[in-house]
């Protein structure tokens, strides 16, 4: 993957300000409500399966 | 259930202690029903032996699709289902206490039936068996398969009320449900999952003037945790499902006292009701490897067994009967060669494997098996409120429509260009034709070659449809477009401006005479 990321650092810390003052729970919550989000952002369902093997195989 | 709903037929034995017969189907549910009227209605002879000698009784199947009675109607028994049923097209989802999804299922006006009517199974069969008797269908009630000798000519060995008999059969088309005696006899195995979840169906009588629609809630108030449907029936029977968990106590859960609570919960406290039915169950989805036998074959739930989200049960056995019918009917009239049978396989396994695929998927989302399953099932819910792209992940059930047959060995690919249209493979589209509709002149007892406009006759019989028009616009059709329609009302083949010889050849593959 050569993807990049417009101002990486600044998405980076929006990133963990979202989870800010969240148990695990609810972090967990919003980390399904926002992958979903994304996910209809991406669209097209092959490169939503590729981006979720590759998500994996570091796990 | 109430007993004066149960109707009750005659047994009669079979006079004789030894019988030949040529085909012979097990199990007078409305998959044998449909089968044995429609190979009737093509002119062969069938016997069909059941071991009760009633209709099925308690919560069975509640919904026939469109594609279901669009075959109820080649079959001529569909008026009765549909003036006795319950019309519906609207779903609608709830989390919680909010409405977050709607579904129309019929967006398009102009066909002759609804996405689906809603008609307890024991009134289908009533009105199966009616037909079945009118057509000559031959009916042994009380008539247990005992055993099964396939070493030669199949030969059945029955029990009756009489005492033993045995009759020998060309053909044994076992459609006698998810604990088929054929299947169990055979020693096939049966191979697939099995959900843990219980739930809990309430079959229940009560005047209630709720839409006729299909509602579905996830973690309602008034069934925390769990999920809950509800569904109008004929003779104002109400079916609720409700979702009980892993851990329920199925002879607790079926308490009528423990039932009427959950439901006084559901209904609030001054709805009157009474029970009709409550059974606690828990689901499997599985199949058989291989649905043909050499001359046994199975269909319906004997074939293959999927949860009840989505309705796949009881539509998709109907479509198998559909399916078989006019290829036994044409092999044992000695106009198709016997491995046009095969293509039943090569049709309906595929049509199984999706059929519980969407069954499990609507399952998983049910009933979440992980914690993750559950958050990303939860965010959804949550989501689908204000953003339409989460409705479309909610699964309460996707309900069942007509089966394509996309790679069968027996459709013809296109060679010319369309871009709209049911493809080969696919079941024919109503539309509209004058004042009657289009699709019962398709199919029936033999192909036909539906023309738009004038042209071609085709090898056999044409059905004209004008070149403009509601139905030209849904088959994507201008002057000379022409579709081969097999008698089930699939489409074999299609073109612009056919052929004799290219008709010819689609009629032979379609018939397994060319592969």
């Amino acid at each position: 993957m050569s993807k990049t990321i417009d101002r990486p650092d600044e998405v980076y810390e929006a990133l963990i300000e979202l989870h800010r003052g969240l148990d695990d729970e609810a972090s967990r919550r919003v980390s399904a409500r926002l992958i979903l989000i994304m996910a209809a952002e991406i669209g097209d369902a092959e490169m939503l399966k590729r981006l979720i093997r590759t998500a994996r195989t570091e796990i | 259930m109430r007993t004066e709903r149960i109707v009750r037929f005659h047994f009669r034995s079979l006079g004789a202690s030894r019988a030949r017969r040529r085909v012979v189907v097990v199990g007078a549910g409305p998959v044998g029903l449909t089968l044995a009227i429609d190979l009737r209605l093509k002119g062969i002879d069938v016997t069909l032996v059941d071991e009760d000698d009633t209709v099925s009784t308690g919560s069975r199947a509640i919904c026939w699709a469109k594609r279901s009675l669009e075959i109820f109607d080649r079959l001529g028994v569909a008026e009765p289902i549909v003036a006795r049923g319950i019309t519906w097209n609207t779903g609608r989802v709830f989390h919680r206490d909010r409405q977050v999804y709607e579904f129309n299922l019929q967006a398009e006006a102009g066909h002759a039936f609804p996405a689906f009517v809603n008609l307890q199974q024991y009134h289908v069969e009533e009105a199966l068996v009616e037909r079945a008797m009118a057509v000559g269908v031959e009916i042994l009630w009380k008539h247990r398969l005992a055993g099964l000798d396939l070493r030669e000519q199949p030969t059945l060995a029955i029990e009756t009320p009489d005492g033993a008999c045995t009759i020998e059969a060309d053909w044994v088309l076992a459609c006698d449900g998810a604990k088929s005696q054929v299947r169990r006899l055979m020693g096939l195995d049966f191979k697939g999952q099995v959900f843990e979840d219980r739930f809990l169906i309430a079959d229940v009588h009560m005047e209630a003037d709720f839409p006729t629609e299909r509602w579905f809630w996830f973690d309602p108030p008034f069934h925390p945790g769990g999920s809950a449907l509800l569904h109008r029936q004929a003779d104002d029977i109400w079916r609720i499902d409700l979702q009980l968990g892993r851990d329920a106590d199925p002879a607790e859960e079926r308490r009528p006292e423990r039932v009427i609570q959950r439901l006084r919960a559901m209904l609030g406290p001054d709805r009157a009701f009474e029970l009709d039915w409550v059974s606690v169950y828990t689901f499997q989805c599985r199949r058989l490897d291989r649905f043909r036998h050499d001359r046994v074959v199975f269909l319906g739930d004997a074939a293959h067994q999927v949860s009840p989200f989505g309705a796949r049960g009881g539509n998709s056995g109907i479509q198998d009967a559909d399916n078989l019918a006019w290829k036994l009917a044409l092999v044992l009239k000695g106009e198709a060669p016997e491995r046009l049978l095969d293509s039943y396989d090569a049709e309906r396994g595929p049509a199984a494997d999706e059929n519980i695929l969407n069954s499990t998927r609507s399952t998983d989302f049910i009933t979440p098996k992980t914690e993750a399953s559950r958050r990303f099932r939860d965010a959804a819910l949550s989501l689908a409120g204000d953003h339409a792209f989460a409705r479309s992940l909610i699964n309460s059930g996707r309900l069942s429509v007509a089966s394509v047959y996309a790679g069968s060995p027996l459709n013809t690919a296109d060679v010319d260009v369309f871009s709209g249209g049911p493809r080969a493979g696919s079941a024919a589209t109503d539309a509209p034709d004058g004042k009657i509709w289009l699709l019962p002149r398709l199919g029936g007892s033999g192909f036909t070659l539906l023309r738009f406009g004038p042209g071609l006759d085709g090898p056999v019989r044409t059905v004209e449809a004008p070149a403009d028009g509601i139905a030209a616009a849904r088959y994507d059709a201008c002057a000379g477009t022409a579709y081969l329609i097999r008698p089930d009302q699939h489409v074999a083949a299609r073109w612009r401006q056919p052929s004799r010889a290219g008709i010819e050849a689609a009629l032979a593959r379609a018939t397994g005479r060319t592969a």
